[in-house]
């Protein structure tokens, strides 16, 4: 019975954002600026992730890969995919779950709290469309970008580690890249990380809008949207796959 | 005749005028009953307070009044219209003209006092950026704040705090303005500076100013009309005059709560009657039966059984 009340009230949540815009120039001014502190802002965690995910799974491929009748451009084969379809979509949403999750439920927790909602509301604009929406475009743009960047870091990690770890030369590893490609891979990764953008910015935000109390509510807040969202991540991971492939 | 009339129909209607009328309002959370048919009008031109002890349901009212809360029954109406059937774009119309200072301030922390004070002049108005900084400059100077344009709502004092809060709620020039516990937080010299400057605010600008308050000071100070409420009910209406010569039991211990405040309404009654600070008047003073009564009580105080176990 809760989850549906709650569910219904994100519903709501989703559906009241849609009014026409008080101020188009202000509206796009909270876009940019989500854009930046969501884009730029977790620049720094994907790619050290990316990089070091490649760079783990050339290895651990490598590791297994022990058969001398399999060729060394298996590894760059394996790598390739893997990155793409699943640990660039799912792995960076959701570490950008914890990282930009936490942050929109608290500053939306912060500002429910110390009334700046309140005060925005009595002025006549419609808080779930001013402070809500940018920040799920702003997210529906930066994180399928992020997604992009740690597919290339992470194919470029796994190829620096087998080339400084002897575990293949560069020339093969870049022929291997090459071979048995499927494009639809890109496709479904994308989907995927639009998918998950959405659900970690907007489940974030439902429950930072809807805090009730004080700083103590805002940390519970920030603590259930980061782990219903990485559930529903998943959730929505294995469903995506059981469709899309 | 009719020339007179219509004057008096004329004046009625600008008395009218951006008033509110609160009209048997009911609210509950869950089965708790907050808000128990209140009725009121809160006065243009005026400083309408909202007074009465923690859970009373004067902060429901007012966030009623606004809007934030929806009402179970009743009605609130603004110059005669309807705010609880109100259709949302109007409401949002009606609310361009609302002002709200909130207990807390409220501001933007991550915007510079310029910056929260011209939120409302780049949201709403298509004005150039030089003739929103001079409004801003201008609101900034009327609440007696200068050389703090630049500075973060954390680098400011609690009062300047609310003195800024002021600013971004007038800036527009709303005809409504409502305080929450304006002075909660501050002391009792700043509480009165912030009374006193809501007060010449509202009539400069005639605005119908709604303050929720449960500071004695306020009361005394800038109550025009006020609204004792007592669990959830209209206790008491009357002005900060009227509130000294009040019989109402509750309203006297809400608001003379301590022994010295007893005495100085008691002089103070006196003092209204002529009858203190004047000699002469002394014969009549101890023949006055409303004297002996007040003496009486008194006397009644002194030989309280708590007051006289405190005494080594």
């Amino acid at each position: 019975m809760k989850f549906l009340s709650t569910f219904g009230s994100y519903i709501l949540l989703i559906k009241g954002m849609f009014t026409k815009p008080e101020n188009y120039k202000m509206y796009w001014k909270e876009f940019v600026h989500q854009c930046v502190e969501i884009g730029i802002g977790a620049l720094g965690i994907v790619v050290i992730i990316s990089v070091f995910m490649g760079a783990v799974s050339a290895v651990q491929t490598a590791a297994q890969l022990t058969n001398p009748l399999v060729p060394k451009t298996t590894i760059s084969q394996v790598v390739r995919d893997t990155v793409i379809t699943e640990f660039a979509p799912t792995l960076v949403c959701i570490v950008l779950a914890g990282v930009i999750g936490s942050k929109i439920a608290g500053e939306l927790g912060n500002m429910r709290v110390s009334e700046q909602i309140d005060a925005l509301e009595i002025m006549g604009i419609n808080t779930k469309s001013y402070l809500v929406m940018p920040k799920i475009l702003a997210a529906l743009v930066t994180i399928p970008l992020l997604v992009v960047i740690a597919m290339v870091l992470g194919i470029l990690g796994g190829r620096i580690a087998s080339t400084m770890g002897g575990i293949v030369s560069g020339d093969i590893f870049d022929k291997g890249l090459l071979m048995g490609f499927t494009p639809f891979y890109v496709t479904f990764a994308m989907a995927k990380a639009y998918t998950f953008s959405f659900i970690l910015s907007s489940v974030p935000a439902f429950y930072g809008y809807n805090v009730k109390g004080g700083a103590l509510e805002i940390g519970r807040a920030s603590t259930t949207a980061v782990v219903a969202s990485c559930i529903l991540i998943l959730f929505a991971d294995y469903i995506l796959a059981a469709i899309l492939l | 005749m009719w020339h007179n009339a219509f004057l008096q129909l004329a004046t009625c209607n600008l008395q009218l005028s951006n008033m509110i009328e609160i009209k048997d309002v009911n609210k509950s959370f869950g089965e708790k009953q907050i808000l128990k048919g209140v009725s009121a009008v809160m006065e243009t031109g005026k400083t309408n307070l909202i007074i009465g002890t923690s859970g009373s349901g004067k902060t429901v009212l007012q966030k009623c009044m606004v809007g934030l809360f929806e009402v179970d029954g009743g009605e609130i109406l603004y110059d005669g219209k309807s705010f609880t059937t109100m259709p949302e774009d109007e409401r949002k119309e009606l609310r361009q003209q609302i002002g709200m200072l909130f207990q807390g301030s409220a501001l933007f922390d991550s915007m510079t006092v310029e910056q929260n004070v011209k939120f409302p002049l780049d949201m709403f108005t298509k004005w150039d950026h030089k003739k929103k900084i001079d409004r801003v400059n201008e609101v900034l100077e009327r609440v007696n704040l200068k050389d703090t344009n630049k500075k973060f709502p954390a680098e400011v004092s609690g009062g300047m705090k609310k003195r800024v809060g002021i600013a971004r709620a007038i800036v527009l020039n709303p005809k409504y303005l409502f305080c929450d516990e304006p002075n909660s937080g501050l002391d009792p010299q700043t509480s009165m500076v912030i009374d006193l400057l809501i007060k010449e605010i509202t009539e400069e600008y005639n605005m119908t100013t709604v303050i929720n308050t449960h500071d004695m000071n306020s009361v005394m100070e800038i109550g025009e009309n006020i609204l004792y409420m007592f669990e959830g009910e209209k206790e008491w209406i009357g002005n900060n005059k009227e509130i000294i010569f009040s019989k109402n039991q509750r309203l006297n211990e809400f608001i003379f709560a301590s022994e010295f405040l007893r005495d100085a309404k008691d002089m103070r009654m006196l003092e209204e009657k002529g009858i203190i600070n004047n000699e002469r008047n002394m014969d009549a003073l101890m023949e006055d039966p409303e004297t002996h009564l007040l003496m009486g009580d008194n006397e009644k105080r002194e030989s309280h059984p708590d007051r006289e176990e405190k005494k080594p």
